[in-house]
């Protein structure tokens, strides 16, 4: 398990921050990652079956775990995603707050920018703040991380806290580079399914 | 039978269409026409109805079922089919099976000139999007073809639509000084 680093900006990187997150994880937890930066930081953490990466439909990654979470009662499903991911599915976030999955972990990593067109800012940049949001939507528990020590309960937290969770960690904006997991959405859902469930393409 | 016990039997008839395909999830933005098929699915037990705001992430939810080994179905009407689109590419990219039910606006009767647009090119908008659509004009249309559309999609891991027709489905009556009127 790596140290959660800071990065010149005093913020939290992500790469070490979602390493540490992950690290040891076994089959208990499935990952919904959003598209852009969050798949590479859960690619680069390590391959596993249990990770399925968007690499569009952006805003699904919420309401995607939230189906996945309801299916599968014994699992902890975590949807890990990007601040501008949830700006654009904040109807996502609402529903999986109502309805009420214990088992139902979302972790933000929130920079503050769209990474993938430029590094524009979101509104989290200008004074919207998404662990208030989410607060509001009805969440059970909620984490606003902002320091290394913070991030390292995470790890723990996402294993025993009950749902729906969410934890809003403010990252630095310096990109990490891309470590690309694959795009082949056919394959992900069988490799994901047969590990989970058991059953063979058919 | 009288008209209501025939409105109700076709709404029953997807019921039991759900049922017997061993559907989990029905995912729904309400519609006046899915009424009682909404309340019968919050009902059912081994049923969940998943409530989202709106339609796109209903599709989503849904893939998330399958990932996780439940089948689906989504109840939306036809204002709702342009939120889906985008969305529609994650069942469409990663093979989701992926049933549609769709009460059709804009079309037999419609008071609501704002409704014309989206029931006017629903279908277009679903096929060009890659899903398979049928639609049910009358009350004996409905239990095979949703039963043909529930098999298709989990057969074939593709998207499948019931387009059920206004004129099937009834007309909103719209009034001044009152509630509307909605025909179920």
């Amino acid at each position: 398990m790596s140290t959660i680093e800071t990065k010149p900006d005093g913020l939290i990187d992500r790469r070490t921050f979602v390493d540490h997150l992950v690290a040891n994880r076994g089959d208990d937890l499935c990952i919904v990652a959003g598209l852009g930066s969050p798949c590479y930081d859960l690619k680069a953490a390590g391959d596993h079956p249990l990770n399925f990466y968007l690499y569009g439909a952006m805003g699904g990654a919420v309401p995607m775990a939230m189906g996945l979470a309801a299916a599968q009662p014994e699992k902890r499903v975590m949807a890990l995603t990007g601040d501008g991911e949830v700006l654009m599915g904040l109807t996502g976030l609402a529903a999986a707050g109502a309805e009420g999955l214990e088992n139902l972990i979302v972790v933000v990593l929130d920079n503050e920018r769209y990474g993938e067109t430029g590094q524009q800012t979101t509104h989290t940049a200008r004074g919207v703040n998404l662990a208030q949001t989410a607060i509001g939507l009805g969440y059970r528990a909620v984490r606003d991380i902002k320091t290394p020590d913070e991030a390292a309960e995470l790890h723990d937290w996402i294993k025993t806290v009950q749902g729906p969770a969410c934890a809003v960690v403010k990252i630095s904006a310096e990109a990490a580079g891309m470590a690309l997991p694959p795009q082949d959405g056919v394959y992900l859902k069988h490799r994901f399914r047969e590990r989970l469930l058991g059953v063979q393409p058919r | 039978m009288t008209d209501q016990a025939q409105a109700d039997a076709w709404r029953d008839a997807i019921f039991d269409a759900f049922q017997d395909a061993g559907i989990a999830q029905v995912a729904y933005v309400p519609d006046a026409g899915h009424k009682r098929l909404i309340e019968r699915t919050h009902a059912a037990n081994g049923m969940r109805a998943m409530s989202v705001a709106t339609e796109e992430d209903a599709v989503a939810c849904l893939a998330g079922a399958w990932l996780g080994g439940q089948k689906g179905a989504l109840l939306m009407q036809s204002s709702g089919v342009g939120n889906t689109i985008n969305m529609l590419s994650l069942a469409k990219t990663c093979q989701f099976p992926l049933p549609m039910f769709i009460t059709m606006r804009g079309e037999w009767g419609e008071f609501n000139s704002w409704q014309m647009q989206m029931g006017e090119t629903s279908q277009a908008h679903l096929e060009l999007s890659g899903v398979k659509c049928y639609r049910c004009e009358t009350p004996e249309d409905v239990a095979e073809t949703v039963r043909v559309a529930i098999d298709q999609a989990y057969n074939g891991n593709c998207q499948t639509a019931v387009l059920l027709a206004q004129k099937l489905v009834g007309t909103k009556k719209f009034s001044d000084g009152g509630l509307g009127d909605n025909k179920k």
